[in-house]
């Protein structure tokens, strides 16, 4: 089994980098999750996201979530990268990659490990909307 | 019962609020994490409008309310996770 990697970083998130990161003579499947700063929510433009994370803690609840995905299938390698800072438009702000022998298992891990992330890892996004209002979005949260 | 200073970190809206990444907060010794909040929202009222969706973790993990501080954990507050 190849190391898991995570990462939080203020720098541009390079995709084939954390893909290759993988990949394995042992795998038939890797699965790529990527989120991107998307333009329009609910009929308001977005110009921009701030993200804030408090590192020592996501890394810690990262680690732990994908030891929960190792319960549930057979992964052989997890590759996460989370982006904070400020982005603009059509950049990346995560990166999940999952290789498994099979599809259904990496895409069943790459589902679970980014809804998870969503729900725990503290990490926050800020939206900057184009009427030049800025809000920090908050969502429940299920600690499980 | 003697008091004590516990230091929390605060993130994202938190922050902001408290204009502040580190604030001071006064408790008896041996409390728990609910009446941490209760002395969070008492002694840092700017925090009332995340009031009780406020998050508290203890050395990188999420606390239970009644969890105790020793004054020598990690002790951080924040919003609702907004990542991915």
């Amino acid at each position: 089994m190849k190391p898991d990697y995570i990462l939080i970083t203020d720098q541009p998130i390079d995709y084939a980098m954390v893909t290759e990161r993988v990949r394995s003579n042992d795998c038939g499947a890797v699965v790529l999750f990527m989120g991107t700063v998307r333009e329009m929510t609910a009929g308001r433009q977005t110009v921009a996201l701030d993200y804030e994370a408090y590192p020592e803690m996501a890394q810690q609840m990262l680690e732990q979530l994908i030891a929960e995905a190792r319960v549930e299938w057979p992964v052989h390698a997890v590759a996460i990268e989370h982006r904070v800072g400020h982005l603009s438009l059509g950049e990346i702000s995560v990166a999940i990659a999952v290789s498994s022998p099979h599809r259904a298992q990496a895409f069943e891990a790459g589902r679970f490990l980014i809804d998870r992330l969503k729900e725990i890892v503290p990490i926050w996004k800020k939206e900057n909307w184009s009427d030049g209002t800025s809000e920090w979005e908050h969502k429940e949260i299920k600690t499980k | 019962m003697t008091a004590q200073q516990i230091q929390i970190k605060l993130f994202a809206r938190a922050k902001e609020l408290a204009e502040s990444e580190l604030i001071t907060v006064a408790v008896s010794e041996g409390t728990t994490v609910a009446a941490l909040r209760l002395a969070i929202a008492d002694q840092f009222p700017q925090l009332k409008p995340l009031s009780s969706q406020l998050l508290i973790a203890i050395d990188n993990a999420y606390a239970g309310e009644d969890q105790t501080l020793n004054g020598k954990q990690e002790v951080a507050c924040f919003p609702p996770v907004s990542g991915g």
